[in-house]
Formats: structure tokens, C-alpha cells, sequence
């Protein structure tokens, strides 16, 4: 009663005060009209710069020398190419794999949790995270197969009916694995289509040529009737309720490959949440950078991504960072409290070998440094910032899984075979992949709406600013 | 309808089948660390020889390996007994399950670990899961290397696969292996046995790294007859198992003193 008691009373100077603080600014109380929002996006979409080609040919040759190229070659003269070896018989693949599930999980979690508990700051980058899922999707996949020593075989990992009655075995991680990722590739990627056909249905309105036929195909003949979108509401509804588990289990299941091996440093029993706040750590961060560079190079972005959605994302950020700083302890000091031979000996190592520079900038940039800055207002509100920290705490988490890969099975319970990892053709695959999935996202910013324009709108609908004598109040309705 | 138990995986039945039926005693205390076995192992088995710089980087194929450990900081060093590390056919084996082709299934007739190269697709979890690290990856095609090859008339031949075994495959690359217990030295005896209409006797035949070893260190037979060498060596005062407390149920006992 006291926050509306101050809009009835105050002067008019106490408004302006009030409006240049509203915390609801993410709400975007200045709405366009559609035909003019629709084609500030669609122009967004047209627009190149000649920076554009340049870095997209840059990229498109990383991608043909380091990913296909490369890959072909490890397949034609075998693993060795790589570091790995006895002990390390994971290495820097894997590695690339729960990084790349770990980024995928923002997308699920932003789209997803957020619009089940209808957090409305979520409105303008639905679109971009769900990308980085499917995208962090296909490159984690690539990056498992890469790892395999016979990738022509891998299809014997899939329970095909075949003539000799073989099976794969269920009591493998690697099987559980298999099939939560595939679960998770189909379901993501659905999820990602079905908010994206009212947005297809616009596009096509709006264009001609081969992009109307590209748009026709993918709009499914969407016109926008209340029956369409009474279908389409509930399939969202559905799939993002049906998501949320899945994204959980997935990096469960993803760290139950390290947690039910008998390796120190692995056997943890708190290794899932850990890996889920882990994941979700890292793709906050990589939600930040991806807007950051959006508003910076896209058109009208400015529009559309505004200061107090990465304050709200740096909120976001934040609380994610003091959950992960729990499990984080939680993992190690209990494994320190164990006191087994083998992980008194792995844990040492971690402090003061070789690797310790990696683990103390993973403790630092993970954990110290981001609490620090993202408490402060400006901080979160200054878009360079924000994606640096994102960036920080990107390479840190990088720095964890390598840590639990190929450092930690260095040390083992034979210390004979103790051996430290060295990747080789690894750097190259690694810069492959980080390059497919800018060019993949490079490509598609040019054919899909990367702002999700009918769920801005819909949010602006619900949300006004209403006059009520002199003052005006921030009004919150629902659909339905 | 009778379950069994051994493929259940119920702890009573662990329990009980934890002697095995093939086993292998290793005497540290007279191990006078020659790798003679290593040398006999890669003979019968068709370990691929690796060069020296992969060898260097921990990539050796060896079946069998000699661990050497010491005691104490450099000037006053003192050495401690030879170790040999090789699969320890565990009963209860951490490689099994984590298979997601079962290429590494158990054998119910031998009670061995079995590695079946032509299902295997390269995920390497085994040899992560394996506590004793005794598994090798075939990282490349050791066996047809160039560095291994002549030049003759312009063709590359390799004269080292004139010494391959014929009754074991040539691994080739992306698969793992490790010791097999020289399975068709066992297969061999076991057929010879039967055509002969008897049981196989103790000491019939050996290992290729028993029979190999100058010092009589390496004892191998049916664990499971109490009337073996290998039995009554095993159950020696001096008798250990490796890495016990992981419950993986080793066939291989050490021997050593104090």
C-alpha cells in the first residue's frame, strides 16, 4: 500500500524521479506498434555489414580446417593424433562435451523455468538461449564422437535390432548418457520450433523471394486464428513443463559418468547437482555474452535489450554463483573429510603440481571474483561488463571440467602409470567446435527472428503503465 | 525358474564364488624385475611393439608390466620388490558394467574378463573404471607403423609379423585389450583334455609370462582346486590382493613378505 500511497500523492518531479528508478523497466512500457516492431525485427534480420561476410568466411574456414578436416584425419590415423593416453584415457572431447551440454542448459532453463514461473524479464531472450541449446547440443554430440576410438561403429551404441540378438548394455553410464542426450537434442529442439511459428508466420508475411518459401515451409500454414494459438499454447505449455525435468536428468546423468566410476576425485555422490549448477553457471554466462554482442552488432537491439534485463539476468547470475559456491565446497571439502589415500593424493596434486595455476583461476573466476562485482547495480547494468564476467566464468568453467577430465585421472590408485595430460590435435577440434557453433548462430540470426517479436508484444499487452489522475501506475495482467 | 546369482550380482553369491576358477600368484620377493614375462607376453599375444616415443608418453601396449617403486629421497633410496601389474581377472570386475556394448562381458565358463575386440567401439570407460590401470588402447595401427616397416623393392614389408601368433588376433586400432590369461593356451589344454578323455592336471600347461619367468615367480592354475600349486601358494601366509578394499574380487595374489 505505501509503494502506490507514494504515486497518488507525489508531486510530479517525485514521478520522473520514480520512473528513472522503476526497477520494472524490463517491461518495456513503451510499446510500438506491431507493424512497426515487426519490421524494426525484420530489418534486423536483412541487415549485413561487409564485417559480417568477413567473419563468417573466417569462421566457415575454421570450421571446414579445424572440424571437418581435422576430425577426418584423427578418424583416418586414429586417436593418436590427441594427448590421451594410460591415464588419461578421457581427454579434452569430453571435456568440449560437458562444456557444451553445460551452455545448452541456459537456454532450457531460461525458456523454460522462467516462463513456467512467468518471470517476464525473460521475454526478448527466449529465442537466443533455446539457440545456444540446440547448437551447444550438436556440438557436445560431435565432440562424443569425436572421442570414440571407432566412430564408423557408433551405431552399435543404439539398441537396433540385429541378427546375432546384440544389446547394448543399460547398466552402462555411457548408455544412460546416450539416451538423455538424445532425449534432451529432440526435445529442445521442439521446443525451440514451436515458439518460433507465429514468428515464421510474421516473417513470411513480410518477405518474398526464397525467404517466403523458406518461411511458408517452417510456418506450417500458421495464420494466427484463436484455435492456432490456443493449440500452440498449450504444446508450449506441455513441452516446457516436459523440458524442465529433462534438462535436470541430463547433467545428472552426464556427471553419473564420472560419479559411479571408482576413480578419485570422481566417486562423489554429489556430483549431479553440482554439474546442473555448474551447467547453468557457465550458460548464464554465455546468455550474457550472446546479448551483449546481439545489442552491439544486430540492429534495433537496443530496443529490445535494454540495461535492466541484464540486471536482471546479473540477479540471475548472482544467486546461480552462491548455489554453485556451495556445491563447489561441498564437493571438495567433503572429499577432503573422507581422508582415502588416493584422493588425499589427487587433491594435493590439485593444490600444488602442475595444474595448480588452472585450479586456483577456476576457484577465482568461478567462485571470488563474480560475487564481488555482480552485488553492484552498475556493474550489472553495463552490457561490456556483464559479458566479461560471463566470458570469466566461461573459462572457468572450462577449467573445472578439464580439471575433473583428463587432470584429475592423471592421479589414480596405481601411482606407476601417473602420467600428466598433453592435448595435441585436441586445441585444433576444440577451436572447431566453438567455431561451428558461432557460424551456426551467425547464420541463423540472418534467417530467424532472434527476438521472440509476438512474445514482446504479448508482454507489452499485459504490461502498461496506466494513468491514474496525474501519476501513473505499472499494471501486471495475465493471459488466461 | 533359478537365477544366477553370479550375473545378479547378489553379494552372497560374490562371496562365494571369490576364489575363481583360473588363477596366478606372483612371488615379489624373488621378482627380479628382468621383464622376461613382459617380452613372452608381447610373443604370445601380438602386443604390438609402440616406439619410443609413444612408449614415452604412456602409450605402451604391454599386457604385463613390471612397476618399480622406491623408498625414500635420493641419496638414501632404497628399493622396494618388483611389482608385475597385469588384468587381475576380477571377480567382481569395475570394467564390466560400464561396457555400453558389452565388449567386455565375464565369461561364465572360465570366469575371466573377457575383451571381445570386434564389439568394441573405443569409449575407453573400462580402462578408466579398471582400479589397476592394466588395460591398453590401440591408438594407432601399431602393427603396420612405417617406422616398423622395410623398404623392399618399393613395397613396405614388416618383418615382425612373421613371429605373430596365429591363434591370437592382431588388434587393430580404436579397440581396447589387456590380458586374457593366454585364454587359448586354456582353450587349447582344455581341448587337448577332452579329446584325451580326462581333466586338465595342474601344471599341464602355463602362462606365456610363467613359463617365461627365469625365477619361477609367476605360479598359474586352478584357484579353485585346493590341491594346486597355485592354491597352496596362494594360501601362504605372505598371500595379497591388490587394492582389497575395493571389493573387486582379484584372481591374481601377491606374494610378499612383511
Amino acid at each position: 500500500m505505501t509503494a502506490s500511497s507514494k504515486y497518488l500523492s507525489g508531486a510530479h518531479e517525485a514521478h520522473d524521479a520514480h520512473h528513472e528508478e522503476d526497477p520494472k523497466q524490463y517491461l518495456m512500457y513503451d510499446p510500438k506498434p506491431r507493424g512497426e516492431m515487426n519490421a524494426m525485427v525484420m530489418e534486423s534480420m536483412h541487415t549485413t555489414s561487409w564485417k559480417f561476410w568477413v567473419v563468417l568466411g573466417v569462421l566457415s574456414f575454421l570450421v571446414v580446417t579445424c572440424f571437418f578436416f581435422a576430425w577426418g584425419y584423427m578418424i583416418d590415423e586414429g586417436l593418436y593424433v590427441g594427448g590421451v593416453m594410460r591415464p588419461a584415457y578421457w581427454g579434452v572431447f569430453l571435456v568440449n562435451t560437458v562444456f557444451w551440454i553445460g551452455i545448452s542448459h541456459a537456454g532450457t532453463f531460461i525458456s523454460a523455468i522462467l516462463r513456467v514461473f512467468k518471470a517476464e524479464f525473460r521475454r526478448p531472450f527466449t529465442r537466443a538461449a533455446e539457440l545456444m541449446t540446440t547448437f551447444g547440443l550438436i556440438q557436445a554430440g560431435a565432440s562424443i564422437f569425436m572421442h570414440m576410438g571407432r566412430v564408423w561403429l557408433s551405431y552399435w551404441m543404439f539398441p537396433i535390432p540385429n541378427a546375432r540378438q546384440l544389446w547394448p548394455n543399460f547398466h552402462s553410464p555411457l548408455m544412460w548418457d546416450l539416451l538423455a542426450i538424445s532425449t534432451y537434442v529432440l526435445g529442445s529442439t521442439m521446443y525451440l520450433f514451436l515458439p518460433l511459428i507465429p514468428d515464421l508466420a510474421m516473417a513470411r508475411d513480410r518477405s518474398t523471394g526464397w525467404r517466403k518459401t523458406f518461411y511458408k515451409i517452417l510456418a506450417l500454414g500458421f495464420r494466427g486464428t484463436e484455435g492456432e494459438w490456443r493449440h500452440l499454447t498449450v504444446a508450449m505449455n506441455f513441452f516446457a513443463f516436459a523440458i524442465i525435468p529433462v534438462m535436470f536428468s541430463v547433467h545428472t546423468i552426464v556427471s553419473w559418468d564420472f560419479a559411479m566410476a571408482m576413480r578419485p576425485g570422481w566417486s562423489s555422490s554429489v556430483f549431479g547437482p553440482y554439474f546442473v549448477l555448474g551447467a547453468l553457471h557457465s550458460g548464464m554466462g554465455a546468455v550474457a555474452m550472446v546479448l551483449f554482442v546481439m545489442r552491439a552488432t544486430m540492429k534495433h537491439m537496443d530496443y529490445f535489450i535494454r540495461k535492466e534485463h541484464f540486471d536482471a539476468l546479473g540477479k540471475l547470475m548472482l544467486m546461480v554463483t552462491f548455489a554453485y559456491t556451495y556445491f563447489f565446497f561441498n564437493d571438495y571439502i567433503v572429499q577432503w573429510y573422507g581422508g582415502d589415500k588416493a584422493t588425499d593424493n589427487l587433491l594435493h596434486w590439485l593444490e600444488e603440481g602442475p595444474m595448480a595455476w588452472m585450479f586456483l583461476q577456476f576457484v577465482f573466476f568461478n567462485i571470488v571474483i563474480p560475487p564481488l562485482l555482480l552485488w553492484s547495480k552498475k556493474v550489472r547494468e553495463t552490457p561490456w561488463l556483464l559479458a566479461l564476467i560471463g566470458l570469466m566464468i566461461n573459462v572457468g568453467m572450462y577449467w573445472e571440467r578439464y580439471l575433473i577430465i583428463p587432470v584429475m585421472l592423471t592421479i589414480n590408485r596405481m601411482p606407476f602409470t601417473w602420467k600428466l595430460f598433453q592435448p595435441r590435435l585436441e586445441i585444433f577440434l576444440t577451436i572447431g567446435t566453438f567455431s561451428m557453433f558461432l557460424l551456426f548462430y551467425m547464420i541463423v540470426s540472418r534467417l530467424i527472428p532472434l527476438i521472440p517479436v509476438w512474445e514482446v508484444q504479448e508482454g507489452q499487452m499485459t504490461h502498461s503503465l496506466r494513468k491514474v489522475g496525474k501519476a501513473k501506475l505499472p499494471t501486471i495482467s495475465e493471459f488466461e | 525358474m533359478t537365477v544366477d546369482l553370479n550375473l545378479v550380482g547378489a553379494k552372497g553369491a560374490i562371496a562365494e564364488a571369490a576364489e575363481g576358477k583360473w588363477g596366478m600368484t606372483i612371488d615379489q620377493d624373488i621378482c627380479t624385475g628382468c621383464q622376461a614375462c613382459v617380452a613372452a607376453c608381447a610373443m604370445e599375444n601380438n602386443v604390438a611393439f609402440v616406439g619410443e616415443e609413444d612408449a614415452g608418453y604412456g602409450r605402451t601396449q604391454h599386457w604385463i608390466r613390471i612397476e618399480r617403486f622406491w623408498d625414500g629421497e635420493y641419496p638414501h633410496v632404497k628399493a622396494t620388490p618388483f611389482q608385475p601389474m597385469l588384468c587381475q581377472q576380477c571377480g567382481h570386475a569395475p570394467c564390466e558394467p560400464v561396457c555400453p556394448v558389452f565388449a567386455t562381458p565375464h565369461s561364465p565358463a572360465e570366469d575371466l574378463n573377457l575383451q571381445v575386440y570386434n564389439r568394441c567401439v573405443g569409449t575407453r570407460y573400462c580402462a578408466n573404471n579398471c582400479p589397476f590401470q592394466v588395460r591398453s588402447f590401440n591408438w594407432r595401427d601399431y602393427h603396420i607403423i612405417p617406422e616398423l616397416g622395410n623398404m623392399v623393392n618399393g613395397t613396405l614389408v614388416f618383418p615382425l609379423h612373421n613371429q605373430l601368433n596365429p591363434d591370437v588376433t592382431v588388434r587393430r586400432r580404436g579397440v581396447m585389450e589387456k590380458c586374457t590369461f593366454c585364454i587359448q593356451r586354456i582353450h587349447h589344454a582344455q581341448d587337448t583334455a577332452k579329446s584325451e578323455g580326462r581333466e586338465v592336471e595342474d601344471g599341464e600347461f602355463t602362462t606365456a609370462c610363467a613359463q617365461a619367468c627365469p625365477a619361477s615367480a609367476i605360479t598359474f592354475g586352478r584357484v579353485d582346486h585346493p590341491e594346486s600349486l597355485v592354491s597352496q601358494m596362494a594360501h601362504q601366509e605372505r598371500g595379497v590382493k591388490h587394492l582389497e578394499e575395493l571389493n573387486t574380487l582379484p584372481r591374481v595374489t601377491y606374494l610378499k613378505e612383511g
